[in-house]
């Protein structure tokens, strides 16, 4: 299988002149260097550019054409070049050691090229497999996945107050206003409607209150409170207020209803 | 009670929460979608009707490595793509042949994956697939240095589409030229 002789040629002929592919502009160069992944894919392209055999690798030519190439490659990006002269060193060692002459009692030597071969064979293959897996469609780029719209907030409405907790609110101002009681009862006209707007107003502007905050206990009576707490369950009626609490006993707060 | 009784409802109810999902969803999350008790073989059979029912339409039902999802079908993505002409970068060879030795050879640490590119892995290149959630460390090799082993997430398998490892194409071999 390996023919020695065939070292210094390709296809049975005497390969003396460098291809002249191989020659690159050195302003070029860089370009070239981007493109490569690596001295196994400076060397697979080389390979396959002169449709070397990879199993029976002609070392002479690929170390000499290897080596050129690096030595270009070293004037312009000399850090670039430090995987690339490793992989010199190991051509260089693997064309000496295919010089030396096999003594006769180890006849079943192994190629010293193999281990070269299996990493580039290697290396190709993982190459293709990279080109097959950017090729195929992928999630957000070839394949697009359905994704209807479903509304989930309903999942966090607000919670619902019952009555029970606006009568207990209620209590709550009254029990403190008794604090303040005044013993003189004002002839004021107390109007709901004339509380209604009162309350809206200062809604519109504060946005949302706490219900404790829209009874004046220091200073108004009783009279006037219960006129207040009806003008808020009038306004509530009429869907102008709405009123949340977002859990028992916590506050109760009222707002302007902007579903409107 | 009978929340969803017949076939038909049972696929309906399937059919919206696969429609609506974000994610693919596995069984286990679809027999979460009913309260009665639904046998895995029973869940299954519908899916396989519900895929049936889809197959003259323009979504198809299919199985990734995390569950069922449904996504349009192959012959609408080039007008699909047209709607988002801001292309997708494109990974540099790094990051695709990274990927492909991570893949095919997983788990493997850094080191592996520079012995069989012959150049040192770029930091960079890393980052960019564990951000994408295609690769993740899943242990250290118990040598000196405990090095981090690399393989592919479940993530990775539903973006290319595919059910398991096995799935993914065949490597090619080196041929060698023609003599």
């Amino acid at each position: 299988m390996i023919e020695t002789q065939r070292n210094a040629k390709i296809k049975g002929e005497e390969f003396t002149t460098l291809p002249k592919d191989l020659y690159i502009p050195p302003d070029a160069l860089e370009v070239y260097l981007e493109a490569f992944e690596g001295p196994l894919d400076l060397l697979l392209y080389l390979i396959r550019k002169h449709n070397l055999d990879i199993l029976d690798i002609p070392m002479a030519d690929l170390t000499r054409q290897y080596v050129v190439y690096v030595e270009k490659m070293r004037a312009i990006k000399l850090e670039l070049a430090a995987d690339y002269l490793l992989m010199s060193a190991m051509l260089i060692e693997i064309k000496s050691r295919m010089l030396l002459p096999k003594p006769a009692e180890i006849a079943e030597e192994d190629d010293p090229r193999a281990e070269l071969v299996r990493r580039l064979m290697e290396y190709e293959a993982i190459k293709l497999a990279a080109q097959r897996l950017d090729e195929m469609p992928k999630v957000g780029d070839g394949i697009s996945v359905a994704s209807a719209y479903f509304e989930q907030i309903s999942l966090v409405k607000p919670p619902e107050v019952s009555l029970d907790d606006l009568t207990e609110a209620w209590r709550n101002v009254l029990k403190r206003a008794s604090h303040f009681q005044h013993h003189k009862v004002g002839r004021a006209e107390l109007s709901v409607r004339e509380h209604m707007s009162l309350i809206l107003r200062r809604l519109q502007s504060a946005r949302m209150l706490e219900f404790t905050e829209l009874f004046d206990i220091a200073h108004d009576g009783i009279p006037k409170l219960v006129v207040c707490f009806l003008a808020i369950l009038e306004l509530a009626r009429e869907g102008l207020l709405r009123i949340t609490q977002q859990q028992a006993f916590s506050p109760i707060y009222v707002q302007i209803n902007s579903d409107e | 009670m009978n929340e969803a009784s017949n076939i038909r409802e049972l696929k309906n109810v399937l059919e919206a929460a696969l429609l609506t999902s974000h994610q693919p969803l596995s069984l286990d999350d679809m027999l979460r979608l009913f309260t009665e008790r639904m046998e895995r073989a029973t869940l299954r059979m519908l899916l396989d009707e519900l895929k049936q029912d889809w197959a003259e339409r323009t979504m198809e039902l299919v199985q990734v490595a995390s569950g069922y999802r449904f996504q349009a079908r192959e012959k609408y993505t080039t007008y699909l793509m047209r709607l988002h002409p801001e292309k997708q970068v494109k990974y540099s060879r790094a990051v695709m042949e990274t990927l492909a030795i991570i893949a095919y050879r997983q788990p493997v640490t850094r080191g592996d994956i520079e012995e069989v590119r012959g150049v040192a892995v770029n930091p960079n290149v890393m980052r960019q697939l564990q951000e994408r959630d295609w690769v993740d460390v899943v242990g250290q090799r118990e040598v000196p240095g405990r090095p981090s082993l690399y393989a592919t997430t479940k993530h990775f398998l539903n973006d290319f589409n595919l059910r398991s490892l096995d799935e993914l194409p065949p490597m090619e071999v080196f041929v060698p030229p023609e003599a």
